[in-house]
């Protein structure tokens, strides 16, 4: 991919959010700056990455697209196939399930009408498949809307959350 | 013990060991078993498998040793119940998805997973979830793949990574659903890619051809050379029933370190090619008849007593050396001295000044510590794909690696320059011009120069587009002074598994054996094809595509009065044409030495019977010899042959002489074919391996014969 190409892929805001993660490490450590250049990315997409956004950030920061690939398919994180603008993602381990995790799930499951690991038709809301612990135990049981976390959730507090979202 | 070792103690054994050597270095070393799977030599460090645990003392959990460096000091337990009790438990996370289809898979008998678990495995497993399944992967006509058997080990990814240089391979998702890239398959299109065969510690990845045709423990295991290029690599033949099944490199560091080409290890296939003829033949009433060897070489010497020196002789490049000593004896004994293996040569002007023989000028293993190395006229990766390993080996040191070809290449490396031109001569003549003019810097030609110059060993390396082209005595001339004026080293990358050992032979019109002057000299391989003589003997070769021009090749065999043809395979040319055909074994059912480009004669002996009633080269020779009265051909082994030939070289060596520069009042001869040669049509042998013709490299030189464009 051309320097061109990349330019275009990759919006202005994208390439300043890489850069000033780029800073933060030695010369010739940019690729250290992967995760936040993918984060970066996604977001400009709406929630997922594609193909041609990874290779653009392979090349923006000078490493092969199989390790960008790589690293897109490790973490949860990362989208790969087209799914909702917001993610929700519910915390079902030990601590939530002890305290009704799954029941938030299921609710939230029928109030939406999808399943764990599919997003609703309007395109809105992306119901993240088996998310890890989140590590917030203490406020169990909890999920994460985007990146702000909800804890000690009932399903009258998780409707208002649905709510709000689906105005925005 | 020096000041830069120190000793560790593994059970009790007091060990020297270097500081940034990792455990398991030491510990194979000293012959002490550490059982791995993603660790290899000649890899870099993974310790994904995690089967290497060990317990050192003050460590408070087992480490793995193929990723724990040494410290002075360190006392370590390999078999503790710590240890023991670690690689148990991860052989059992290991073998919870592995399939059990041990009895229909390929890798039985020699799987590094099935001997492990035999060791560290327990009897019953505790396992009763379901076992994941990945689905298999088309990776072309060399490499099957069982993707569920995969364990991860990643040898394949690395080998792609840091051997072949193929960034688009590596393992796609986490946990459980980890699975190799799909991009696995661009591996399988380079020339190296046999390699992940003998990688993968388990059967996800196993040779296509040879699938299901054999198991492990049937087969023998016997040493061998193999004879597709000027390397010499060692090879292991894997044989049942004195039938030949594949082919496996033999570890030598010097030569081919622990790879094969794929060339090397797939053209095995063609030893059983449908055209193989295992009855020799005579012309009976204008077609050929199956004869017995008695009456087929009565034939051949009747002939023979009859042309005398009116006949000339063209070896395959690939041809043993005892067979080229026998071969130059008998055409001398005759009074001919037109004897060739340089088949696709075409400007023999300067053939005078020949070295001893084409040599590499330098040892193998001696090219990846080189500083800069210029190559002059090559496709090197198709050439001598081990070779071209090398110099990627040199380029990963940060060596200056420049390229002076016809066609651009794609090297999988940092290429320092690539100065390419459709004119060899010129592009050459601009470096030469540069190396004069001392100091001047800032073209691609002054770059070259400059690293040639100032690196501490710097090599130039003339390959075979060179070595075929219509000036090649200019070529040589000028790369000979370029070496000059910058201090490198020349060496030469001849065709064929045996060049060096045919020229030392005297199978050459100008030279007799051991590179002594000949007295009579005779016709060139160009002249050879060009004017026919009566009669025209053919060692292994098949004009029409073994020679420089050939169409003038099919032609001069059609024109000969009396064609005798040592060959393997009866193809139509030779049906057509010869008078009679003696079947002679391939390379892996004769005896023989090889002296490859660097100048190391390596024996060996037959793997596989000869098919049929066909017969080892020199073993014919020998009675024909007999039966045309050549005095002292009583040999009664190849080694014997040899050995006379070896007394006879004694230490001569190829120097590093200059080459003057050409007069100019001979020509150059006009351009007959002094292109590339595809990597899979270079000989008889490799021509009729399938599996070689099914590659993207095959069905690409099958589309430029069918008259698409010539690939560079």
């Amino acid at each position: 991919m051309d320097a061109a190409e990349n330019q275009t892929l990759l919006t202005a805001h994208t390439r300043g959010e890489i850069d000033a993660w780029r800073a933060k490490f030695p010369e010739g450590r940019q690729r250290s700056a992967v995760i936040a250049a993918l984060h970066a990315a996604q977001h400009q997409n709406h929630g997922f990455l594609t193909r041609e956004l990874m290779e653009a950030v392979a090349a923006y920061l000078e490493m092969p697209a199989i390790e960008v690939f790589e690293v897109a398919a490790f973490y949860s994180m990362f989208e790969t196939e087209p799914c909702g603008r917001h993610s929700i993602s519910v915390c079902t381990n030990i601590s939530c399930m002890l305290r009704g995790g799954e029941k938030i799930l299921n609710h939230i499951e029928n109030r939406l009408g999808i399943r764990v690991g599919e997003s609703t038709p309007d395109g809105s809301i992306h119901l993240k498949k088996e998310e890890e612990c989140l590590a917030a135990c203490t406020g169990a049981p909890m999920m994460m809307v985007d990146h702000k976390y909800y804890e000690n959730l009932t399903p009258a507090v998780v409707d208002d959350i649905l709510n709000s979202i689906k105005k925005t | 013990m020096s000041a830069d070792t120190f000793t560790i103690e593994v059970n009790g054994i007091e060990l020297d060991a270097r500081p940034g050597q990792m455990l398991i270095e030491v510990t194979d070393a000293a012959g002490i078993y550490v059982p791995r799977f993603c660790y290899h030599r000649h890899l870099s460090v993974a310790a994904n498998c995690r089967m290497c645990l060990i317990e050192v003392e003050k460590a408070p959990k087992p480490l793995p040793a193929c990723a724990t460096p040494v410290t002075n000091g360190m006392k370590v337990h390999t078999k503790s119940p710590a240890a023991i009790a670690a690689q148990k438990a991860v052989m059992e996370f290991l073998l919870i998805n592995h399939p059990l289809d041990c009895p229909i898979c390929d890798q039985g008998g020699e799987c590094e997973l099935q001997d492990i678990a035999m060791g560290y495995g327990r009897g019953v497993s505790r396992y009763t979830e379901r076992k994941r399944v990945v689905a298999d992967k088309n990776i072309g006509p060399l490499i099957s793949t069982d993707m569920t058997r995969c364990i991860h080990c990643t040898r394949c990814v690395r080998f792609g990574q840091e051997i072949a240089g193929i960034q688009e391979i590596g393992t796609i998702g986490r946990g459980d659903r980890t699975v190799i890239s799909t991009f696995v398959e661009t591996t399988v299109d380079h020339e190296l890619s046999g390699n992940i065969i003998d990688l993968c510690p388990v059967g996800a990845l196993n040779n296509k051809p040879y699938r299901f045709s054999a198991r492990a423990w049937e087969m023998v295991q016997l040493p061998t050379i193999a004879p597709h290029d000027c390397l010499g690599s060692n090879l292991n033949a894997h044989v049942i029933g004195g039938r030949l099944k594949r082919i496996v490199p033999r570890t030598n560091d010097a030569l081919n370190e622990t790879w094969l080409a794929d060339r090397d290890r797939f053209s095995c296939e063609a030893v059983y090619a449908p055209d193989r003829q295992d009855k020799p033949l005579v012309r009976d009433q204008g077609g050929l008849r199956e004869a017995t060897w008695e009456e087929a070489l009565d034939v051949a010497a009747e002939g023979l007593r009859r042309l005398r020196g009116n006949l000339s002789v063209l070896a395959s490049p690939s041809a043993t050396t005892e067979e080229g000593y026998l071969l130059a004896r008998i055409a001398r004994h005759l009074g001919t001295a037109s004897i060739d293996h340089r088949l696709r040569r075409s400007d023999f002007r300067a053939q005078d000044e020949d070295p001893l023989f084409p040599w590499l000028g330098m040892a193998v293993a001696d090219v990846e510590t080189l500083d800069a190395v210029c190559v002059v006229g090559s496709n090197l990766r198709r050439e001598v794909p081990l070779l071209a390993h090398r110099v990627r080996k040199a380029a990963q040191r940060g060596a200056h690696i420049s390229f002076v070809n016809t066609a651009r290449d794609e090297y999988l490396f940092k290429v320092g320059e690539y100065l390419a031109g459709e004119d060899l001569v010129a592009e050459l003549g601009r470096l030469v011009a540069a190396a004069r003019q001392a100091g001047a810097s800032g073209t691609a030609a002054d770059n070259v120069v400059a690293a040639l110059r100032d690196g501490v060993t710097t090599a130039v390396l003339v390959g075979q587009i060179a070595m075929r082209h219509p000036r090649f005595a200019e070529i040589r001339a000028l790369a000979s002074d370029l070496a000059q004026l910058t201090g490198a080293r020349l060496g030469f990358i001849p065709e064929g598994a045996n060049a060096a050992g045919l020229s030392l032979a005297g199978v050459l019109p100008h030279r007799a054996a051991a590179g002594r002057p000949a007295e009579v000299t005779g016709a060139h391989a160009g002249d050879i094809v060009a004017h026919p003589a009566q009669g025209l003997i053919l060692f292994g070769v098949e004009p029409q595509f073994d020679c420089a021009d050939g169409a003038a090749g099919r032609r001069a065999v059609a024109a000969a009065g009396f064609v005798i043809a040592f060959s393997p395979f009866v193809d139509e040319t030779l049906r057509a044409h010869a008078d009679v055909v003696l079947p002679i074994g391939t390379f892996a059912e004769t005896s023989g030495t090889y002296v490859n480009a660097a100048g190391d004669w390596q024996s060996f002996t037959g793997v596989a019977m000869p098919c049929g009633d066909s017969r080892p080269g020199w073993k014919v020779l020998r009675v024909l010899g007999n039966l045309i009265d050549l005095p002292n051909c009583d040999y009664q082994t190849s080694d014997a042959i040899r050995d006379e030939l070896r007394t006879a070289v004694g230490n001569a060596q190829p120097g590093q002489d200059s080459f003057a520069a050409l007069r100019v009042d001979s020509a150059a001869p006009a351009a007959a074919n002094a292109g590339d040669v595809p990597m899979y049509q270079i000989d008889a042998l490799v021509r009729r391996a399938q599996c070689l013709q099914l590659t993207r490299d095959g069905t690409l030189a099958a589309t430029e014969a069918a008259g698409g464009r010539r690939i560079a």
